[in-house]
């Protein structure tokens, strides 16, 4: 087995990209979009005047947390006008496109955002690997895409149609004079980046790609080629999210994407299926994030800024299993959620609106069913806007899966009851679901101050461009942020902002403290983690035969488990062997093997093959072992009439050899030695004989 | 509700405590069924209650739902998973597999995709046992369109002269299966006349479909997004008050067979008037009213607390059922091919017809156990041995054999290239046939044959070379193909090795030989290629008779 990390990623929008090397099989797990390099882009500008940028860089102050930033700031400050005025490209995993798509057996794709690169793997011609995905991820990963094309969209009627084989805009940012920030994310890190921007896909390659897929059910097995039996288990971090469990003839294998192991909303973490796995790749490098913000401490607050960050909770020594399933994580998230529902009602209160930009489904929803309680329950009147081209079909959608949903939600759309609770306020009207912002009815029903949910998390697309411009100027409103976004860069077209800006970060992984529990209630034989999370945590107590570790863009060779595979043979075709005794050794039987070997459910099965059956009977051995006694061989040659004589003698080498002389029928003569017997004979039935003979004294197969 | 209705008593009152497992649909569909089923019981013939309106919540919270395809693991052993069955929403056909035995058991399914749910699904599994229900173990439906079309006009009729239409049936399934052709038609033909539904059962249950639209047929998945099939357009609500108000309407009342509660008294009312229509879909329990409707004319029927009542109105069988026929148990039982059947849930003799038909059609052995009857078949079970590395590598390349005795024969025997051992007290093994000695701890040795066969006579001055290339060409002549290998002095084929031998006194020479004088090949080859060995020397022993005559011509 082999694995490749393609890409670490980074946080819960640009998941990791690996390709795993498995019984033979190429399979990459997920192909995602690093949707955050947009923000070089400068939105598409709505208020007159905006392109000409009036600020002054000196008021810019960005994000002092930073330290690529800081480092920044001694060249020059970035200011709006530095930003690509161009319709956007957009990064994919940059190794990726070093591997041949043709060569690719499988694709899984283990949560909605690693979805979104994936048409441009599909438009490769030469592209036919398997893909499989859950359903729930196929649904909404569809419609994420879906709503990104729509929002492209608005650049495209700003820019007009440009040349697609090259992009201009490159160009210019290769000059000195590009702030080196803005560099990076184009170039990269080594500056090989370039390959990896891409022209956005269109409606019709989201079909044609979809088309292509073959989406799972929970916890159900596919196999694939006969050898694979893939099977999607829930991960927690949201609808639709799995971690994987590939069984094959070598062992088995599983996949552990970001994870969140109680969740508020999606189905838990599924501890029971992957137990006791032979290899388990840990890719969950959510800690690369959270670790940051536990050196720091806490992010000290902005002037403007009023940050939610997560606190460090102790680690106390628990019970394995209770720890792992424990509500203090997904207290702490209700907490964060219903902080920010507080501070919404807030600055509603204060006259001002609210522009939530998060675009994870999960968070959304409950989001949205927190407000619509929490505005039900006080005597505050504000209406709430969700904004998005797929904004009704997705909350629709999120009625049909009762099997994506945690226990209590699922045990209430059971008896009946809406799983979220914000769905009877859909039905009352104080939740408006608008496909864009200028749609008919958006005007008749708007009111401020409100509450609006509108995507892009980037800032640069979608509906929250124009809402940002229009509340940036006032104190009284509120901007909902998610972390993992540098909000200076995002914020940078907007300057000065304002209105409040609420960061918040929420869970998306594992925590690195749970992990050792976390292993050793999975129980793998052989784990393989990030070399980010082993330098992080010390994990040589751990009762696992092997720790390895892996780094981006290096491929790691693991021993295969198992000396010998297993090989299952129906009991029809074992009654039809012949067996043979073996002198002197009573326990044993031995057998030559027939039919035919097949792959079948990822076992390997000797089955009754098409072979025509053997006319001349019993096969004679090909295989000897053992020595010739002479004499028991001249015994059993008189016995079919050959009569011999012995005759010994040392050759050169010093080997006992001895030498039987047969005259009767026809000469010839046996010539033996400790390991070979050669038969001379110029009739072949004489030869045949004597063979029989040695068959008799000899142990052969 | 025959599948479920007794599962509260099981659980609470006989103390069952294993998991239970039921679809989506199924779990929230059955506590409401079970309540109505147990309020009718007791409240309507007032016959003791088996089981509590607490037993039922109790047992409910027991209940694990699944999905479909997923694969759960009961315990060590047991792995079930269920496929969709149509017949009514949530149905499944449950797979069940321990070790390597696997039966699939089928409950009610449907072979047809209806209005509003699909077609029972089901991979192409490898069982012992297939165990399917047999309802409609000899009928043959046709297509369903006619019959549809003859309900629809029978309910148009009915409310086009003013009478009013009572459809009774159960809560889930027809109501909606009906309610969707109605409500189709009326939008067809512009019909403003109401069609109503009776109980809250049935707005609930309408409620759960628009929930659990996965288990929808895929005609109403798709049309979801836009309009959701459920939200009937012309269905309201029925009040009690309505029974007797003027004018035409369509109604869809619980229980079906209109054996209690409110159907039955909307039939108490309706009955005598002769405007007026009764549609009984499906199947009706002997004793019922709905039977004795089904089964003549009846001018009055006795109702169960002894009231009678005239019988004036038109009554129409609606013939479609969600279960499947005769054809769909073949097709199912064709396509998965199990190596035994069992069929359950029918009428003995045409089981037993049905059984005549698998049996003989489809040679699979079949079983109509009576109640209490055991049925023992036998189960898959697999020989497991260790494969050695070097026998999977030897297998996976094709070692193709070539015979042509009378026709040419291609054989693909990689695996006899390997060995099963068996040891006692310890897992089989397979390994390669070179690793057999290794494996008990010997020795190998070399069995080969050997002789120096004369293949030239002696005296011409052309060189070996020559000879060698000569042989070559002759023995391609003769052997099939052979992959023949030369160089100066030596040809190789296969195991076979032939080289010059210069030696005055060879071991491998027979004494006597026909030419005294000759050039000798000294050949070698193992048992393995015992027949061709013998090939080649027959070849070259010709070569010799030749050279000699030439050799006897020239003297």
């Amino acid at each position: 087995m082999e694995l490749t990390c393609l890409s670490k990623g980074d946080g819960f929008h640009y998941p990791p990209c690996h390709m795993l090397n498995l019984c033979g099989f190429r399979i990459l797990i997920d192909c995602p979009l690093d949707l955050s390099a947009i923000k070089i882009f400068s939105p598409v500008p709505y208020d007159v005047g905006f392109e000409a940028s009036e600020y002054p860089s000196s008021d810019v102050s960005l994000d002092a947390q930073d330290p690529v930033q800081k480092k920044q700031k001694l060249e020059r400050q970035l200011t709006p006008a530095d930003l690509v005025c161009a319709e956007p490209w957009y990064k994919t995993v940059k190794a990726l496109h070093l591997w041949e798509a043709s060569l690719i057996d499988v694709v899984l794709i283990s949560n909605p955002m690693g979805l979104l690169g994936l048409p441009f793997l599909t438009q490769n011609p030469g592209f036919c690997a398997k893909i499989y995905m859950t359903e729930a991820t196929a649904k909404i990963g569809q419609f994420m895409m879906e709503d990104l094309v729509s929002m492209h969209k608005e650049f495209r009627c700003f820019y007009g149609p440009g040349d697609s084989s090259y992009p201009g805009w490159i160009k210019d940012l290769d000059s000195e004079e590009v702030p080196a920030l803005l560099k990076k994310v184009v170039f990269g890190e080594s500056g090989d980046d370039l390959g990896s921007w891409m022209r956005l896909y269109s409606l019709d390659d989201i079909e044609s790609c979809m088309k292509k897929v073959q989406v799972v059910k929970f916890a159900e097995e596919v196999c694939y080629n006969g050898t694979l039996i893939i099977k999607a288990l829930s991960s927690g971090l949201d609808i639709g999210a799995c971690n994987w469990l590939i069984n094959g003839p070598n062992g088995s294998l599983s996949y552990l994407s970001n994870s969140i192991l109680v969740s508020l909303h999606a189905r838990n973490f599924d501890i029971n299926g992957l137990k006791g796995t032979d290899v388990m790749v840990y890719s969950d490098f959510s800690c690369l994030q959270s670790a940051e913000v536990t050196e720091n401490g806490c992010i000290s607050p902005n002037t403007d800024n009023n940050y939610l960050s997560t606190i460090s909770s102790d680690n106390k020594d628990e019970d394995l299993a209770a720890s792992l399933l424990n509500t203090e994580d997904s207290l702490e998230e209700m907490e964060k959620l219903a902080f920010v529902c507080s501070c919404a009602a807030e600055s509603a209160d204060a006259g001002g609106s609210t522009l939530i930009t998060i675009t994870r489904v999960g968070i959304v929803l409950q989001l949205l069913e927190l407000m619509s309680d929490y505005i039900e329950s006080s005597s505050l009147k504000v209406p709430i806007f969700v904004i998005s081209s797929v904004a009704e079909e997705l909350l629709a959608y999120t009625k049909t899966i009762p099997e994506w949903l945690c226990d209590q939600r699922q045990e209430e759309l059971i008896l009946g009851e809406p799983s979220f609770d914000h769905l009877k306020f859909n039905k009352d009207k104080k939740i408006h679901l608008f496909p864009a912002i200028h749609s008919p009815n958006l005007i008749t029903s708007w009111q401020e101050p409100c509450i609006v949910f509108a995507p892009h998390c980037s800032l640069r697309l979608g509906p929250s461009v124009q809402l940002l411009q229009r509340w940036r100027g006032d104190p009284k409103s509120l901007l909902v942020l998610e972390d993992g976004i540098s909000s200076g860069l995002a914020l940078l077209p907007f300057r000065p902002v304002a209105m409040k800006v609420l960061q918040c970060s929420f869970l998306s992984g594992i925590r690195l403290q749970k992990l050792p529990t976390l292993l050793s209630v999975l129980q793998p034989k052989i784990v393989l983690v990030p070399d980010a999370v082993s330098q992080r945590i010390d994990l040589s107590g751990m009762k696992i035969n092997s720790i390895l570790s892996f780094s981006e863009n290096e491929t790691l060779h693991v021993p295969r488990i198992a000396d010998n595979t297993s090989v299952e043979i129906t009991t029809d075709l074992a009654s039809k062997l012949s067996w043979r005794k073996l002198r002197q050794r009573e326990n044993f039987g031995i057998a030559r093997l027939k039919g035919g070997l097949l792959m079948e459910d990822g076992k390997h099965r000797l089955v009754t093959g098409l072979e025509q059956e053997e006319s001349s009977g019993k096969a004679r051995p090909l295989r000897y072992w053992g020595t010739v006694a002479q004499e028991p061989l001249l015994g059993a040659l008189l016995k079919m009439g050959i009569k011999g004589s012995i005759e010994h003698s040392t050759s050169e080498n010093g080997l006992e050899n001895s030498i039987i002389h047969i005259a009767n029928p026809s000469s010839g003569l046996i010539e033996t030695s400790e390991m070979c017997t050669a038969i001379v004979a110029e009739d072949k039935n004489v030869a045949s004989q004597i063979l029989q003979g040695i068959d008799e004294v000899l142990d052969g197969i | 509700m025959d599948h479920v209705g007794a599962l509260p008593y099981f659980t609470e009152v006989c103390g069952y405590n294993g998991p239970i497992y039921m679809s989506y649909p199924t779990k929230a569909l059955s506590p409401l069924m079970l309540e109505d089923y147990r309020r009718v019981m007791v409240d309507r013939r007032g016959e003791e209650e088996l089981f509590t309106t607490t037993h039922i919540t109790n047992c409910m919270k027991k209940v694990i739902a699944i999905d479909l395809k997923q694969t759960i693991q009961v315990d060590e052993d047991l792995q079930i998973r269920a496929y969709y069955a149509g017949h009514v929403l949530g149905a499944v056909m449950v797979y069940a597999k321990v070790g390597d035995a696997a039966i699939v058991y089928t409950g009610d399914y449907n072979m047809t995709t209806d209005r509003h749910l699909g077609a029972a699904k089901i991979d192409r599994l490898q069982l012992d046992l297939l165990i399917s229900e047999s309802t409609y173990a000899t009928t043959i439906r046709g297509s369903k369109y006619p019959r549809e079309r003859e309900f629809l006009q029978a309910v148009h009729k009915c409310v086009a002269g003013g009478g009013k239409a009572l459809i009774p049936s159960f809560a889930l399934g027809r109501a909606q299966e009906l309610c969707m052709l109605l409500d189709d038609y009326w939008e067809r033909m512009n019909i403003k006349v109401p069609i109503y539904f009776s109980s809250g059962l049935t707005i609930q249950a309408n409620m759960y479909y628009k929930m659990l639209i996965s288990w929808t047929s895929q005609n109403v998945k798709e049309k979801h997004n836009t309009h959701n099939p459920f939200d009937f357009k012309n269905v309201k609500d029925f009040d009690r008050s309505l029974i007797h108000a003027p004018g035409p309407c369509v109604l869809f009342a619980t229980p079906g067979m209109l054996c209690a509660g409110f159907s039955l008294e909307v039939f108490k009312h309706w009955a005598p008037s002769p405007l007026n229509l009764v549609a009984l879909p499906g199947y009706s329990v002997a004793g019922t009213v709905g039977h004795k409707l089904m089964a003549g004319k009846p001018t009055t029927v006795d109702l169960y607390n002894g009231t009678k009542v005239d019988v004036r109105c038109k009554i129409h069988q609606v013939a479609f059922s969600p279960h499947t026929d005769a054809k769909g148990i073949m097709d199912l039982t064709k396509f998965l091919s199990p190596k035994n059947v069992v069929l359950v849930h029918g009428e003995k003799p045409s089981m037993m017809i049905l059984k005549d038909k698998i049996t003989s059609e489809l040679d699979i052995p079949c079983f109509v156990p009576a109640n209490g009857e055991t049925v023992s078949v036998a189960s898959t079970t697999f020989v497991k041995a260790n494969a050695s590395d070097m026998f999977l590598k030897s297998c996976s390349n094709p070692n193709l054999k070539f015979s042509n005795s009378t026709q040419l024969r291609v054989t693909d025997q990689r695996t006899s290239d390997g060995v099963l051992v068996i040891e006692k007290s310890k897992k089989a093994k397979i390994v390669y046939q070179d690793e057999v000695s290794e494996l008990l701890h010997e020795k190998n040795h070399v069995v080969s044959l050997a002789y120096c066969c004369p293949v030239k006579a002696k005296g011409e001055s052309d060189n070996d070379v020559d000879l060698i290339k000569q042989l070559s060409a002759k023995i391609l002549k003769t052997v099939s193909g052979a992959q023949i290998h030369e160089s100066e002095d030596c040809l190789q084929v296969g195991s076979f090795k032939g080289s010059l031998c210069l030696k005055e006194k060879c071991m491998h020479r027979p004494e006597i030989s026909s030419c005294s004088e000759a050039v000798f090949l000294c050949c070698n080859w193992s048992v393995a290629d015992l027949e061709l060995g013998w090939e080649i020397i027959n070849v070259m022993k010709l070569n010799l008779d030749n050279t000699c005559k030439v050799k006897g011509d020239l003297l």
